[in-house]
C-alpha cells in the first residue's frame, strides 16, 4: 500500500525542505518508488536542495490545470534510483492548490507504482500547508528545540487530527513522528535548551528521531545533495536512523548527549 | 516511549531551558482547551439566557457554559451553570 508522508511543522526554517529531501532519498534508497511532492507554491526550494533545479520543466500546478501531464512534470533524481520529485510552481500563489486537484495527484502517482508519497508543506497554516496535510496517512512533524516551534508543532498536530481527510471521515487518525532537528546537545546540558524530553513531555508525539545541529547540512544543501548521502556526517547518519525507524527498524538515539571531551584528549588538543 | 526510557532523568534545571518549558506548558494546555471549545457556544448561552427568562429575571452574566473535552475518556461535556438571584 501507498502511503503519503506529510513533513510539516507550522513554523518556517525549521528544516522541512531538509528532511524532507533527506527521507525522501533514504527511502528511494530501501528500493521503494518514492516521490518528494514542494508543496511551497511560489517559494520553490526543493529542487535545489536535492540538486535538480536545472532539469524542472513543469510543475505541481502545471500537472493539477492539464498544462502538463505528470510524466512531464516528474524530475528523476539522477543519483538515487527509484526517486523522483513533482515541483513547486514559482510563479503561482498557494490557491491556485485545490483539495479535488491535489487529490488527482496522489491518485495518480499511487497508480503509477509510487509507495512513499512525501509532501514537503510550505509553513504556516493556510491553503498550501493545509493541502499538504489534508491527505496524509502519517506526518513528520518537525521542530526545534526552541518555544516558538514547538507551540507551532503543537497547533499543526491539532490540525492534522481535526483537518485531515482521515479525521473528516472518520478513518483510523493520521499517524503522528516528532522529529526534532538541530538539536545542541551541547547547550541542552548547559540548560540553556530545550531537551529531547522537555519537547516529548509536551507534544505528547511519538519520536522518529533527533537531528544534530550540523554545519554537513549547509554544506550539503550547497552541493544540492541531501545530507542522507553523506554518511560521514552526524546528520546523515541520523537522518538514516530515522528513516530505518520509519520503516519499522529499531535503532538508538544516537548524537544527543554532550561528550566532554576527556583528559587526555583535552591535554593534546584532540 | 521506549526510546527515551534510557537517558530520561530528573534533574533541578538552572538554565533558561526551565523557563521556556514552563510558559509552553501553560499556552499549550490554554490552547488545547480554546480549540475544543466550538464556535456556536457564545450564541448557544444567549439562547440559554433568553429562556430563562421567560421565568426569571437574570443577567446574561449569570450564566456561563464551558466545553470540557476529556480526550482520554473518548467524551466531552457542556458545562451549563446558572446562578440564580435570590428570593425571586
Ligand atoms: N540539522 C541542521 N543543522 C544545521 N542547519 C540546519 C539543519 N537543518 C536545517 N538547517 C538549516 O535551516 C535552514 C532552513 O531549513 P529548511 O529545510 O529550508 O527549512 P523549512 O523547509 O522548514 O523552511 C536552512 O538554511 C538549512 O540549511
Ligand atoms: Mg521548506
Amino acid at each position: 500500500m501507498a502511503k503519503v508522508i506529510v513533513v510539516t511543522s507550522g513554523k518556517g526554517g525549521v528544516g522541512k525542505t531538509t528532511s524532507s529531501a533527506a527521507i525522501g532519498t533514504g527511502l528511494a534508497l530501501t528500493g521503494a518508488k518514492t516521490v518528494v511532492i514542494d508543496f511551497d507554491i511560489g517559494l520553490r526550494n526543493l529542487d535545489l536542495i536535492m540538486g535538480c533545479e536545472r532539469r524542472v520543466v513543469y510543475d505541481l500546478i502545471n500537472v493539477i490545470n492539464g498544462e502538463a501531464n505528470l510524466q512531464q512534470a516528474l524530475v528523476k533524481d539522477k543519483r538515487t534510483p527509484g526517486l523522483y520529485i513533482l515541483p513547486a510552481s514559482q510563479t503561482r500563489n498557494k490557491d491556485a492548490l485545490s483539495k479535488e486537484g491535489v487529490e488527482k495527484v496522489i491518485n495518480d502517482l499511487k497508480a503509477d507504482g509510487f509507495e512513499y508519497i512525501i509532501c514537503d508543506s510550505p509553513a504556516g497554516i493556510e491553503q498550501g500547508a493545509m493541502m499538504a496535510l489534508y491527505f496524509a496517512d502519517e506526518a513528520i512533524v518537525t521542530t526545534n528545540p526552541e518555544v516558538s516551534s514547538v507551540r507551532d508543532s503543537d497547533r499543526i498536530t491539532g490540525m492534522l487530527s481535526s483537518k485531515s481527510k482521515r479525521s473528516e471521515m472518520q478513518l483510523n487518525p493520521v499517524k503522528v513522528h516528532l522529529l526534532i532537528t538541530r538539536y545542541c546537545p551541547e547547550r541542552v546540558e548547559k540548560e540553556e535548551m530545550l531537551s529531547i524530553e522537555d519537547i516529548d513531555d509536551l507534544l505528547g508525539i511519538d519520536l522518529l528521531g533527533v537531528i544534530p545541529e550540523s554545519q554537513d547540512v549547509l554544506s550539503a544543501s550547497n552541493l544540492g545533495e541531501p545530507v542522507i548521502l553523506n554518511q560521514d556526517s552526524d546528520a546523515g547518519k541520523a537522518y538514516q536512523d530515522a528513516v530505518d525507524r520509519l520503516i519499522g527498524i529499531e535503532r538508538e538515539l544516537r548524537f544527543v548527549k554532550f561528550e566532554k571531551k576527556g583528559f587526555l584528549s583535552r591535554l593534546f588538543g584532540a | 516511549m521506549g526510546l527515551l526510557s534510557y537517558f530520561r532523568k530528573e534533574s533541578p534545571k538552572k538554565g533558561s531551558a526551565k523557563l521556556a518549558k514552563d510558559r509552553l506548558q501553560i499556552i499549550v494546555a490554554h490552547e488545547h482547551s480554546s480549540a475544543a471549545s466550538p464556535a456556536y457556544l457564545p450564541e448557544l448561552q444567549c439562547e440559554i439566557v433568553a429562556v430563562i427568562r421567560k421565568y426569571m429575571d437574570i443577567s446574561s452574566d449569570d450564566v456561563k457554559c464551558e466545553f470540557i473535552d476529556k480526550a482520554e475518556d473518548g467524551i466531552s461535556v457542556l458545562e451549563v451553570n446558572v446562578a440564580l438571584p435570590r428570593n425571586k
